[in-house]
């Protein structure tokens, strides 16, 4: 089974129910983490990867051979990005802007256009302990997009072990390419009109895509039930209330599981599991 | 006319609860909500809505009925976005309109059409100008998106003859957030004291270096732990990097968002003087 953990809104506590959840199953069969919110990956911060594999992810950038350029304009009339822009001496190219789709090669009609790969981010494959292992992707600083770094990181989704994927935030492109091919999304929220605002964008993607769900309300609060008012209404299962408190803060802020800290918690976490497990078969 | 965003390279550390209270210390601006992904200003400002623009950011591919099943669309696709069958068709989420598919296609069969993905808007908080945008869900344009509403608050701005405009900026570190950032006059980075925080906030600080733009950074609830605050002060000191101010961790930052006020309202929480501070610095600098 592949669970995704997504939320709208930054900072409502994903990383937190991804690894704490992750290792809460671990303890009972074999799992697998994998943190597809490339441009800042938390995940690994909660354990001690062993990684055994690194792998560049690359674009390709076109390059003019000038000998056999006609300065025809065909390129640059074809590229939908403004990448390319042709003058009396030569064809300029803006890496920053394309894309690495290949269509001058294509419209170039005396194949003066060759490509060179530029890396713009890794993905790294490792174990945290027998049962769990891990993967992550890390876009670089200056690249704009990170789903070429999430697709490669898919690649390595283990079928063999429960997969919990902590998505980025946000309802873009990179969400859609995490959510892809998911059995369920753990929607994460805050129990804020801020968070309540998000997470109806989210879900929108979630019900889109077909992919059933449920919520997690963090830092719950007995003055704000708007939350659980738009989940009944959309019939949409709350899974879990984690209500605000100072020690899940603080032990999120030194990098530790809670669960290992409040045993009620670990229980907690399989329930919310059995919910989910529950609803796929 | 001075341009400053707010941004944090990690979601939830507190960036809108103190752009939204700049904006009610600021006097003479426009705001800009950049997140357009997920934003959050207009909750808290309650605007009256002016225009409303449609973006059109890019264009999707469109198989045509000519279509043979030759394959060669899926040859050249890079991005995966053509789904195989006895009629082709075209995954519009992941298609970034590049055109390849539309020139090797031999039957002429494709076509690129232009695709709205969003709405961006001019609104109004009483006096105050705000431009805000929404994204449509799955959509990637979202740095064009962004460049539109900075370009309707610059407009806004010049027309009324306001000095500042205040960027509430996007997460991450990727296009939209390099989009909230490309040519401002002061960046304010906002960290929280956990391990996260640490992370994410060294790999937003070397964004912003990539840009070039002049930053100082905001620790909030920095009482949270203090070891992790001190070692983000210390780091910042090591990096030549000034800490404009630190907030405190203030129950009364919630309840204010749950009432979805800015927290300055509130004259009496330790938040409110915190940020107070911060703005007298700010002016300072710009």
């Amino acid at each position: 089974m592949k669970i995704a953990v997504v939320s709208g809104k930054g900072g409502t506590g994903k990383t937190t129910v991804a690894t704490n959840l992750a290792w809460v199953l671990s303890q009972k069969g074999p799992v697998q983490l994998l943190d597809a919110d490339v441009e800042e990956p938390n995940s690994h911060l909660f354990f001690h990867v062993k990684y055994t594999e690194e792998i560049d992810v690359e674009i390709l950038l076109p390059r003019v051979d000038k000998e056999k350029c006609l300065l025809c304009g065909k390129c640059a009339k074809a590229c939908q990005f403004g990448a390319i822009s042709i003058f009396n001496t030569g064809v300029l190219i803006f890496d920053n802007l394309c894309h690495g789709c290949g269509t001058c090669s294509i419209a170039c009609p005396t194949k003066a256009i060759y490509e060179i790969s530029k890396q713009i981010g890794v993905v790294k494959i490792g174990q945290i302990d027998e049962k769990l292992t891990f993967g992550m992707g890390l876009l670089n600083i200056g690249e704009p997009s990170g789903v070429r770094v999430i697709r490669e990181l898919k690649k390595f989704i283990d079928n063999s072990r429960t997969v919990i994927i902590d998505a980025p935030p946000g309802t873009s492109c990179p969400v859609v390419e995490t959510l892809r091919g998911m059995d369920y999304a753990i929607m994460v929220t805050e129990a804020t009109p801020f968070g309540l605002h998000d997470l109806k964008l989210a879900a929108s993607v979630v019900k889109e895509m077909n992919i059933p769900m449920g919520i997690v309300i963090n830092r719950a609060s007995e003055d704000y039930k708007e939350i659980e008012e738009f989940a009944f209404s959309n019939d949409i299962p709350i899974l879990e209330k984690i209500p605000f408190d100072r020690d899940i803060a603080t032990s999120y802020s030194k990098g530790s599981l809670f669960v290992e800290e409040k045993k009620e918690w670990f229980e907690r976490f399989e329930r919310l599991y059995e919910k989910i497990a529950g609803v796929i078969v | 006319m001075k341009q400053i965003a707010i941004v944090s390279g990690k979601g939830g550390t507190g960036k809108t609860t103190l752009s939204g209270s700049l904006s009610f210390l600021f006097e003479n601006h426009v705001m800009a909500d950049c997140d357009v992904d997920a934003p959050n200003l207009h909750l808290l400002m309650e605007p009256k809505l002016l225009e409303k623009h449609e973006y059109f950011g890019g264009k999707k591919a469109e198989i045509g009925n000519s279509c043979t099943s030759c394959g060669a669309c899926m040859d050249v696709c890079r991005f995966s976005a053509i789904i195989p069958g006895t009629t082709y068709k075209i995954d519009p989420y992941a298609c970034e309109g590049c055109n390849a598919c539309v020139l090797i296609c031999p039957e002429g069969a494709i076509t690129l059409k232009e695709s709205k993905s969003g709405d961006y808007f001019l609104s109004k908080s009483g006096d105050l100008p705000l431009s805000h945008a929404l994204l449509f869900p799955g959509e990637e344009t979202s740095g064009g998106l962004i460049a539109e509403v900075r370009k309707l608050a610059l407009k806004v701005a010049e027309q009324k003859n306001r000095k500042y405009v205040v960027i509430d900026g996007a997460p991450g570190i990727g296009c939209a957030a390099s989009s909230s950032i490309t040519g401002v006059n002061y960046v304010v980075i906002v960290a929280e004291p956990t391990i996260s925080g640490m992370h994410d906030l060294q790999r937003i600080v070397e964004t912003t270096r990539y840009f070039r733009r002049n930053f100082g950074i905001v620790i909030n609830k920095f009482d949270l732990n203090e070891v992790k605050t001190d070692e983000i002060i210390c780091w910042c000191e090591k990096e030549g990097i000034e800490v404009l101010g630190k907030i405190p961790f203030d129950p009364e930052v919630r309840n204010s968002a749950i009432k979805a006020e800015p927290v300055v309202k509130n004259e009496k929480s330790p938040a409110t003087r915190a940020i107070r501070e911060i703005f007298q610095r700010l002016m300072e600098i710009v």
